[in-house]
């Protein structure tokens, strides 16, 4: 599984980024244009016709969101109605206001953030400190250690829940946070992403800085960590994105209140008052938005990241 | 902290300054390693050789840990539960994997053209894979409410009378919760596929052209075989996460209606937090690490086979 994910980052990177990506630049249109102008006339209508059929299917996979930010504009007596309303009658815009005292929305928010942005940086720090160890520092018993890491990355986490749990339960650690960055902040999966990547930089750059006095860690924070910023951002998006929509671990950790993030706080709202359909869809939009802008700003990094690793664990 | 290390250099030169070298290297290594593994160590490795271990025992809230051979496992093939858990588990796989596949290799191929603003489409199929899974649940529960959802008003106007119930009937409350997992994680795989259709010369289908090839033939002995690399890995990945799924189904049912969407993992978490029953619930992990374990390594072994 470890080299297919090294061809397939290979290709991704090769292609710059496979979602981004895609407009032909002017030059390739000039060129095709010069010659077979009827294929040329030919392939656009093609391009036509696969653009209203891309126009259509997007539409259709996008209407469990579309549904979702219309619900939310309206009063909750008009969200199942027959036939559908796309477009609401009267936009209740209160209930992005109401929502805020209706639950603590806000708790919820910092609480995630909060989560996502510890988990996150200790992810990152440590993840590139070992994956130095394991790709530019020769030692023995590296590999076997490095074996254990991908080893667990295939054990399902399921498996493995109720020991981490009694162990929790043990340090006293149940309902708190601390609990939750213990056992997100030093994955596996973070090392393995990470060294994916400082494997294709090349030892020869180490060894000049070797030369040049740099300490082994001086080499990682002068001369890997700037050239990796791409691999670092790849692994603090997908970790944050996973760390705030994650459910399960929240879940079975956090049983007050005010611990609780969005995902859970949500949740329980939907359980409480399961006929608030439009306050739903309205926890739902705050919940989605958080992750919609920081998919917009570092798309890029996602691709290539999935490219790299596959994500999750 | 320069000048002290310029003789790290770890050319291998004279014997005794290389073992000197090597210890001052694994020291320097572990250094790196250490903030990582210490965490790793405590919180996964640990909890998983215990996991092994804990099968074999009895232990709950309320007693000791004991030795018991196979006992748990003699309990947990006689019950139910289990049988139902993994019954639904196979199902599931079996919708969700083919379905993810296709769609996402259809997309792909859609989507693998130069063409203006196409990215803007590959954005758009790709962002439920990273939607918060509480708001897709609670999103497909409403389209899929059985009166006046969106869902069955379009089933009925196209002149479906009997819609099905979905998350409140026992039958079609599993196929309800695969197309809200098909439609969440099929941008996901359509990146890899189409990382993989970049991937492919386009040599090959100019070959293909000139010698008569259809477009459907250019598919099957072209594009197929060149994306069985891909196929390989997304299959894997699909099957694991097939048999782990968890969190979808806790939202949006829960298990039910009755055990009708209760899946492995679900059982482990009922058992093991729920109950207290730590042995019992370890032996059940033991089951759907194997059962993972060896879809794995029967995908491997095909695909070797392929390749010779």
């Amino acid at each position: 599984m470890t080299n297919m994910a090294e061809d397939l980052k290979a290709s991704a990177f090769k292609d710059d980024v496979p979602l981004g990506g895609g407009a032909s630049t002017a030059e390739d249109r000039r060129s095709s244009q010069r010659k077979r102008s009827p294929r040329e006339r030919k392939a656009r209508t093609t391009d036509t016709v696969i653009y209203a059929v891309l126009a259509v299917l997007v539409l259709a996979l996008m209407v469990p969101f579309i549904w979702m930010v219309s619900s939310s504009l309206k009063e909750n007596n008009q969200v199942l109605t027959v036939p559908i309303q796309w477009i609401p009658a009267e936009f209740v815009w209160s209930n992005y206001t109401d929502i805020w005292t209706r639950i603590p929305m806000m708790g919820y928010l910092q609480n995630s953030l909060y989560l996502a942005v510890i988990i996150t940086c200790l992810q990152v720090l440590t993840g590139s400190l070992a994956a130095y160890g394991f790709s530019k520092v020769r030692f023995p018993g590296r590999d076997v250690l490095f074996l254990a890491y991908i080893g667990t990355i295939a054990v399902p986490w399921q498996a493995y829940m109720v020991p981490q749990y009694i162990m929790m339960q043990n340090l006293g650690l149940t309902n708190s946070f601390n609990a939750l960055i213990l056992l997100q902040a030093f994955g596996a999966f973070g090392v393995f992403l990470m060294r994916q990547y400082y494997m294709t930089i090349p030892d020869e750059l180490c060894e000049a800085a070797r030369i040049d006095g740099l300490s082994e860690y001086g080499i990682w924070a002068r001369v890997i960590l700037p050239l990796s910023k791409p691999a670092l951002a790849s692994l603090a998006l997908l970790t944050f994105v996973n760390t705030w929509n994650d459910y399960m671990g929240p879940f079975i950790y956090l049983t007050s209140n005010r611990l609780w993030t969005v995902q859970l706080g949500l949740r329980s709202f939907v359980g409480q008052f399961d006929a608030e359909y439009a306050m739903i869809m309205t926890g739902s939009v705050i919940s989605v938005i958080p992750i919609l802008i920081i998919f917009l700003v570092g798309q890029r990094y996602f691709i290539q990241g999935i490219a790299t690793s596959g994500m999750k664990g | 902290m320069t000048t002290e290390t310029i003789t790290q250099a770890p050319a291998p030169v004279h014997s005794r300054g290389n073992r000197k070298q090597a210890r001052r290297n694994t020291l320097i290594g572990w250094t790196f390693i250490l903030p990582n593994f210490l965490g790793f160590l405590a919180f996964t490795l640990i909890p998983v050789i215990a996991a092994f271990a804990l099968s074999f025992m009895e232990w709950t809230s309320f007693t000791a840990p004991k030795w018991v051979g196979l006992a748990n496992f003699q309990r947990m093939f006689a019950s139910d539960s289990f049988w139902i858990a993994l019954r639904n588990t196979v199902v599931y796989a079996l919708g969700h994997v083919p379905l993810t596949m296709a769609l996402a290799l259809l997309l792909a191929m859609l989507l693998n053209r130069k063409l203006k603003g196409i990215g803007f489409f590959r954005v758009a199929i790709f962002f439920p894979y990273i939607t918060s899974l509480v708001a897709v649940a609670v999103v497909w529960n409403m389209l899929f409410s059985p009166d006046s959802g969106p869902i069955n008003q379009f089933l009925h106007s196209i002149g479906i009378a009997e819609a099905p119930g979905w998350t409140s009937s026992s039958d079609w409350a599993l196929p309800a919760v695969i197309i809200t997992s098909v439609w969440r994680d099929m941008g996901y795989y359509m990146v890899l596929y189409l990382a993989g259709l970049q991937a492919i010369p386009t040599e090959l289908y100019e070959a293909a052209e000139v010698d008569g090839a259809s477009a459907w033939q250019r598919f099957w002995n072209v594009t197929i075989p060149s994306l069985r690399p891909t196929t390989f890995f997304v299959v894997v990945m699909l099957t694991v996460s097939s048999f782990k799924v968890f969190d979808l189904i806790v939202v949006m049912t829960n298990g039910g209606p009755g055990r009708s969407t209760t899946v492995l993992s679900q059982l482990i978490y009922q058992e093991g937090i729920g109950e207290g029953k730590f042995g019992y619930s370890s032996a059940i992990s033991l089951v759907l690490f194997l059962i993972v374990l060896t879809v794995t390594v029967l995908q491997f072994k095909i695909q070797q086979r392929r390749e010779r």
